[in-house]
C-alpha cells in the first residue's frame, strides 16, 4: 500500500555561520494513489525532502524507498517512474516550449513521434498553444512554470513530485493545475507536493504532513489539523487600542484558545469551533461594552495559525534563513 | 483533451545501453545546436573574434616580429587557430554554470537518461562552434596571404588535431563550470587559465626570445606542441630550428598523448561531479 517510505532522513549543509540542519530525522510515508502535501514555511526542509526522494541529493543518514526501490541504491530505476517539477522552472531558455517538452520526452526514451505528440498535448492542456513555438526566453514567469510542470507530466509517472507547484501562477492557471492533478490521481498517480499554503494542501491533499526545522511536527487530514486549531478565526480591528484588554476578554469568552493581539494593539483574533454564532456573540458583547470597531469578520486558518499552535512560533520566523540560501552554501 | 489522453510507452525495452547513450547524446547535442542558432552573441564571439585576431596580429605585429625562413602571417595562423579553439572551450564552462543557475540540471538529473549525455551534448556543441570558427579563420587567413604548403591529408590531419585538442579541453572547462557554478565568475576564472597557456607559448612569437622561466614553461606547454604540430602539418614552420625538447620535436604524438590524458582524467571527473550537483 505504501509507495513512499522515508525514515530518519537527515541532511546538514555547511554554511559560514555553522552547520544548517535542513532535515533532522524526518519520517514520511505516502500510501499508493493518494496526494500527500508537505506543508511548512521557507527553510523547513520541504525542498530537501523532495530532492532526496527524486535522487537529486543524498541524505547524510536515513533511508528512502520509492515504489520498492531504494533511492540510494538504484537512482536510475527511481527516475524512470517519477515526474518532478522543482521550485524553479527547469526549462531551457533557448528552446521553444514545444522543443523543451519534446526533449524531455526523448530523454524518457518515448521515441520521436510519441514525444512530439505528447509535447503538443501538454502545450494545449496548459493553454500555451499560441506561445508554444516561441523560445522560452520571452515567456512570463507563469508560462515558464507551466512548461516546467508539463515537463513533469510528459511521461505519465507513477509518482509525481511537485515542489511548490502553484508559486507564480495566476488563479486561472492554478485552478487548471489543480484540475490536472486531480485527474492524474483519479488515474492512480501518487502525488507528493510541497506548499506554504494551507488552502492548497486542503484542496488537493488526502493527508498533510506539517514540517518545521526538518521534522514532521503534525500529520493528518486537513480536517484533523484544523480541528486542532479551530475551524475559523474571528478577527476584529479596534478603533482605539486602549480597548484591547476589554476586547481580548470578550473574544476569550467564545474562543477555542487564547486570543492573539497584533503588535499595534488594534487587531485581536481567536480560533473558534463554530464560526458564525461565535462572531454574532462577539459583536453583540462588544457593542454592549461600547467598544468601537473598524472591521470585524471571520477567516479560515492560515499556515501561520497552524504553526503558532503547533510550535509556539510564527511560520515566517525562518523567512530570512530560507532554503535557497542553504542550498547556495552547498559546495 | 486530458492529461492522460495518451499513455506514453515506458522506456523501450528493446533499446540496449549503447543505443540509449547514443540517443541521449544526440538529443542533448541538438539542444546545444539550437542554442547556437538562437544565441547571436555566441555566434558573433565565434565568428568576429577570430577574424579580428587574424587581422590584428597579421597587420599589427607582422612588421615587428621576424621569423626565420618564412613570413609572420604563415607563422601566425597556426597560433591563432590553436588560441581560438582553446578559448572556444570556455563555452562549455559557461554553459554548464548557466544550466546550474537556471535549474535545468535538476530536470536532466531527474530523468532516466545516460549520466554523461548532458556533458556529451555540451562538448559536441563546442566542437561545432569551433569548427565554424576554424572555417572563418581559414578564409580570413587566405585573404591576408596565408597558404597551406602541405598535402591535403596533412592539412586535414592538422585541422583534426586542433579540434580534437579543443574537444578534450572542453571537458576541463565543463568541470570548472560545474565547480564555480556562476556564469559570470567562470569567464574570469577561465581566462586565468587560458591567457598563460595560449600567450606563454610559441603561438605568436618564436619561444627562443623568451626569458628562461617563461621559455621552459612555453616549451612544455601542450598548446606549444599543438601549435608546432599544426604549423608542421600546414607546412608553415619556416627554417628556424625547433627547440630541442621531446614535446616539440614530436608535437603530433605529444598532442595525442595530451588529448588522451585530458579525456581519461576529466571525463570521469565531470561525470562524477555531474552526478552530485543540484541547482540552488
Amino acid at each position: 500500500m505504501t509507495i513512499i517510505e522515508a525514515s530518519g532522513l537527515t541532511k546538514t549543509y555547511k554554511s559560514k555561520t555553522g552547520p544548517v540542519h535542513a532535515l533532522a530525522g524526518l519520517d514520511l510515508t505516502v500510501p499508493r494513489g493518494t496526494v500527500k502535501a508537505i506543508l511548512g514555511p521557507n527553510g523547513a526542509g520541504k525542498t530537501t525532502v523532495v530532492k532526496i526522494l527524486t535522487t537529486l541529493i543524498r541524505p547524510d543518514a536515513g533511508t528512502a524507498i520509492v515504489d520498492g526501490i531504494n533511492v540510494l541504491d538504484d537512482p536510475k530505476a527511481v527516475r524512470s517512474i517519477i515526474g518532478v517539477s522543482g521550485q524553479y522552472a527547469a526549462v531551457d531558455e533557448n528552446l521553444t516550449g514545444f522543443e523543451n517538452l519534446e526533449m524531455v520526452g526523448r530523454l524518457y526514451h518515448l521515441g520521436g513521434a510519441a514525444s512530439r505528440r505528447r509535447a503538443q498535448e501538454l502545450i494545449d492542456l496548459f493553454e500555451l498553444t499560441a506561445a508554444g513555438n516561441r523560445p522560452v526566453k520571452g515567456f512570463s514567469g507563469g508560462m515558464r512554470r507551466r512548461i516546467d510542470l508539463a515537463g513533469a507530466l510528459v511521461f505519465n509517472p507513477k509518482i509525481l513530485f511537485l515542489d511548490e507547484p502553484t508559486t507564480g501562477l495566476d488563479p486561472r492557471s492554478r485552478m487548471a493545475l489543480w484540475g490536472v492533478i486531480n485527474k492524474l490521481v483519479d488515474d492512480g498517480t501518487t502525488v507528493l507536493l510541497t506548499t506554504q499554503y494551507l488552502e492548497e494542501a486542503d484542496q488537493l491533499a488526502d493527508s498533510i504532513a506539517v514540517i518545521d526545522d526538518g521534522r514532521v511536527i503534525a500529520e493528518g487530514t486537513s480536517d484533523e489539523l484544523k480541528a486542532q486549531i479551530g475551524g475559523h478565526r474571528v478577527v476584529i480591528a479596534l478603533v482605539d487600542a486602549a480597548d484591547g484588554a476589554a476586547a481580548r476578554e470578550v473574544l476569550a469568552r467564545y474562543g477555542a484558545g487564547e486570543p492573539q493581539v497584533s503588535s499595534d494593539g488594534r487587531g485581536v483574533d481567536v480560533a473558534v469551533t463554530d464560526g458564525p454564532p461565535a462572531l454574532q456573540h462577539v459583536l453583540a458583547d462588544l457593542r454592549s461594552a461600547g467598544i468601537e470597531l473598524h472591521d470585524a469578520g471571520m477567516r479560515r486558518p492560515t499556515l501561520d495559525d497552524v504553526f503558532l499552535k503547533l510550535t509556539g512560533h510564527k511560520a515566517d520566523k525562518a523567512a530570512t534563513d530560507n532554503e535557497d540560501e542553504k542550498m547556495e552554501k552547498v559546495k | 483533451m486530458t492529461a492522460t489522453a495518451t499513455r506514453p510507452a515506458p522506456t523501450q525495452p528493446t533499446w540496449n545501453p549503447l543505443s540509449l547513450w547514443y540517443s541521449d547524446g544526440w538529443t542533448t547535442t541538438k539542444r546545444n545546436l539550437i542554442k547556437i542558432k538562437r544565441t547571436p552573441d555566441m555566434l558573433v564571439f565565434a565568428v568576429i573574434q577570430p577574424i579580428m585576431f587574424v587581422l590584428l596580429f597579421s597587420q599589427v605585429y607582422a612588421g615587428a616580429i621576424a621569423v626565420q625562413g618564412t613570413d609572420y602571417v604563415q607563422f601566425l595562423m597556426a597560433g591563432i587557430f590553436a588560441q581560438t579553439v582553446v578559448f572556444g572551450s570556455t563555452f562549455s564552462g559557461a554553459a554548464m554554470a548557466q544550466d546550474l543557475k537556471d535549474g535545468i540540471i535538476d530536470r536532466f538529473r531527474s530523468l532516466p537518461m545516460s549520466s554523461s549525455a548532458v556533458l556529451i551534448g555540451r562538448t559536441n556543441g563546442d566542437l561545432v562552434l569551433n569548427t565554424i570558427s576554424m572555417i572563418i579563420m581559414m578564409c580570413t587567413g587566405f585573404l591576408v596571404g596565408w597558404r597551406v604548403n602541405s598535402s591535403m591529408g596533412e592539412f586535414f590531419a592538422g585541422v583534426g588535431l586542433l579540434l580534437l585538442f579543443s574537444y578534450a579541453f572542453s571537458w576541463v572547462m565543463a568541470l570548472l563550470g560545474m565547480s564555480v557554478r556562476s556564469p559570470e565568475v567562470i569567464n574570469n576564472a577561465s581566462f586565468i587559465i587560458l591567457f598563460p597557456i595560449t600567450f606563454i607559448s610559441n603561438a605568436f612569437v618564436p619561444i627562443e626570445t623568451l626569458p628562461d622561466p617563461l621559455r621552459i614553461f612555453a616549451e612544455l606547454n601542450p598548446v606549444s606542441a599543438l601549435v608546432q604540430a599544426a604549423r608542421e602539418l600546414f607546412g608553415n614552420e619556416g627554417s628556424a630550428p625547433v627547440p630541442d625538447v621531446w614535446t616539440l620535436q614530436n608535437p603530433v604524438a605529444t598532442v595525442l598523448i595530451g588529448v588522451v590524458v585530458l579525456l581519461v582524467v576529466f571525463v570521469p571527473l565531470c561525470i562524477r561531479k555531474f552526478a552530485q550537483i543540484s541547482s540552488r
